[in-house]
């Protein structure tokens, strides 16, 4: 089987705290402190890189590259960060992300008993995160 | 942030999205007014509650709307103002509001429902003379706009419960928290 194409999902509040962490596949897996850490260093470069802008209005790093993998993240509008890490090259990921934000508003913010600000334990959610990415894995695969 | 995709009109938006029987939801939400009234017994303290569900809702809500419709941020007060009127409104409410009233400074405003969906079949009694039926909604409002970093007031001017013309909402914005994290601790 081909390698798959997303590594890992995460969410983080717009304070910075890690609320939704998911590996998919066996590389780069990580434990809880090392994600938590990972998390907060992205949230802290993501608000250097806005302020290293020559040009005012910079919304942060979208992309990240590297040479065995890519990083991509979306900022919602009210703080809250998504990022996949992904295989490089891997193509439509603003557009996983932007389904991965629809999602959090249908199955986590709409559920009542989830607390805003903290970590997502939602099933619903995990079901449609694992659809999503599992198609796009296939699209990915069927190239 | 480049929307990946043109915002949606005010009726592609509330085409897009699941809705309810128009009964339903104002019959339920006169039930949760009713039972509010019964629990708290003063007026007052209703339309607070209310507002403060309405706010809770807000926060939620806010993500939402700016996931499916595709706005961008906007540059200034007014043009949230329009996109809460035009898109917002349509979007979970199925109606448009108007803006107008502006002041001098563009900082407050007045939304305009000529048609809410929350009043059919209210009409209130004598006792209840001080409540704002829908109080909830300019909760909504000061809530979502609270998320994305605009502290506002909103106040009904206008009832048509309280027997004016129209329904009006008055949102003034009280001030821009700006997003940039506080990195002048060592200056």
């Amino acid at each position: 089987m081909a390698q798959p194409a997303i590594y890992s999902l995460f969410i983080i509040n717009k304070s910075g705290g890690l609320i939704y962490y998911k590996d998919y596949g066996s590389a780069g897996r990580m434990d809880t402190n090392d994600s938590l850490r990972l998390a907060s260093l992205w949230h802290s470069m993501h608000a250097i890189s806005q302020q290293l802008s020559p040009i005012p209005g910079c919304t942060g790093i979208d992309l990240l590259q590297a040479h065995n993998f890519d990083l991509h993240c979306f900022q919602s509008l009210t703080g809250t960060k998504f990022f996949v890490i992904c295989e490089t090259g891997a193509q439509n990921m603003e557009t996983l992300l932007k389904a991965i934000y629809e999602l959090y508003t249908d199955f986590v913010l709409k559920n009542p008993f989830y607390e805003m600000e903290m970590p997502i334990r939602c099933e619903l959610f995990d079901l449609n995160i694992a659809q999503v990415i599992q198609k796009d894995r296939l699209a990915l695969l069927g190239r | 942030m480049a929307p990946l995709t043109a915002p949606k009109s005010g009726d592609a938006l509330f085409a897009s999205v699941d809705r309810v029987n128009a009964e339903l939801f104002t019959l339920t939400y006169g039930a949760i007014v009713r039972q509010l009234l019964t629990d708290l017994e003063e007026v007052e303290e209703v339309n607070k509650q209310l507002d403060q569900m309405g706010y809770n809702i807000g926060t939620r809500l806010v993500d939402e709307f700016l996931a499916k419709s595709n706005v961008s941020r906007c540059v200034d007060f007014k043009e949230t103002a329009d996109v809460i009127a035009k898109l917002g409104f349509k979007m979970f409410l199925g109606v448009t509001a108007t803006v107008t009233n502006w002041d001098a400074e563009g900082t407050s405003c007045s939304f305009v429902l000529e048609d809410n969906p929350l009043v059919d079949f209210v009409e209130l009694p004598d006792t209840c003379q001080g409540l704002h039926y829908c109080n909830v909604l300019s909760g909504v409002i000061r809530g979502a706009l609270e998320m994305v970093s605009m502290k506002t007031e909103v106040t009904w001017v206008r009832d048509m419960l309280r027997g004016d013309d129209t329904y009006e909402m008055r949102v003034k914005l009280i001030k821009q928290v700006p997003e940039e994290y506080p990195y002048k601790d060592d200056d």
